[in-house]
């Protein structure tokens, strides 16, 4: 899985592109999210435009991103979910507990 | 002409042979003409298989494999996954789905299973590992392969 890290303004936008599975994407996604938190980023989007496959792991690791994230007072939300993978989400109750955005303009706003 | 519509691998325990599986599963869900919907699916559920077997049964172990072997049964797909283990009890595994367990970052590998594949069974492998069979239903493979 390829992640490429930019900003907008002060918002830190992880774009990730392939898969988020066991041994690979999901240790990728971790790492990525971890250096971003380190770096001081209080505002992390993570665009999933490019996920074509996430496993239970990737799921794993999103939610740990996301508890991560909120354990250090800083707010991670997800944008352009495909539709597999907002399925996903819906089986397992998750979609409820993100904040997920259509949109990278409408995702960026929504941290006021 | 008759078309076998079957294959059986036997893989390393290591994570990235789940990719290896992966190719071999989607060329042979093609040709017996599963929709691709249904095949990502399909694809999902096995990768949940082949993770736990790998990672839960034969822990990773070099020298443990896993056994894979997909055949069409009737309008059945029939995927079964076996590891080296010491066997599994599926009836301790968490509902991911109880408030307590939504923000866990395991335990939903099975349930993903069960969601995806019409029917999942657990057995015992010859061996006294654990053998996951997965179901799917569908209209039948082509008579003919597709090119």
């Amino acid at each position: 899985m390829d992640v490429n890290k930019r900003q907008v303004g002060d918002v830190t936008i992880l774009d990730l592109k392939g898969k988020i599975t066991i041994g690979v994407g999901d240790v990728q996604l971790r790492n990525a999210v971890s250096e971003v938190m380190n770096g001081g980023a209080t505002k992390v989007l993570i665009n999933m435009a490019g996920v074509s496959t996430i496993d239970s792991s990737g799921i794993g690791e999103l939610v740990s991103a996301y508890t991560t994230a909120t354990n250090r007072g800083a707010k991670l939300k997800l944008i352009n979910l495909p539709a597999k993978v907002s399925d996903i989400l819906t089986i397992t109750q998750l979609i409820t507990v993100f904040d997920v955005y259509d949109s990278e303009s409408e995702g960026v706003l929504a941290f006021g | 002409m008759t078309v076998d519509y079957r294959f059986h691998l036997a893989v390393g325990s290591r994570f990235e042979n789940i990719e290896l599986v992966q190719v071999v599963l989607k060329d042979c869900l093609q040709r017996i003409g599963m929709d691709d919907d249904a095949q990502h699916w399909v694809d999902l559920a096995v990768r949940e298989a082949l993770a736990n077997a790998i990672k839960h049964g034969n822990l990773q172990h070099p020298d443990k494999q896993v056994q894979v072997d997909l055949a069409v049964e009737g309008d059945d797909l029939v995927i079964r996954v076996e590891d080296e283990g010491v066997g599994f009890d599926p009836s301790l595994v968490e509902d991911p789905l109880e408030e307590v367990n939504i923000l866990r970052t395991n335990g939903r590998g099975i349930f993903y299973m069960r969601k995806f594949m019409d029917d999942i069974t657990y057995s015992s492998g010859p061996g006294g590992g654990t053998m996951v069979t997965l179901r799917k239903r569908f209209a039948g493979p082509k008579t003919e392969p597709s090119d």
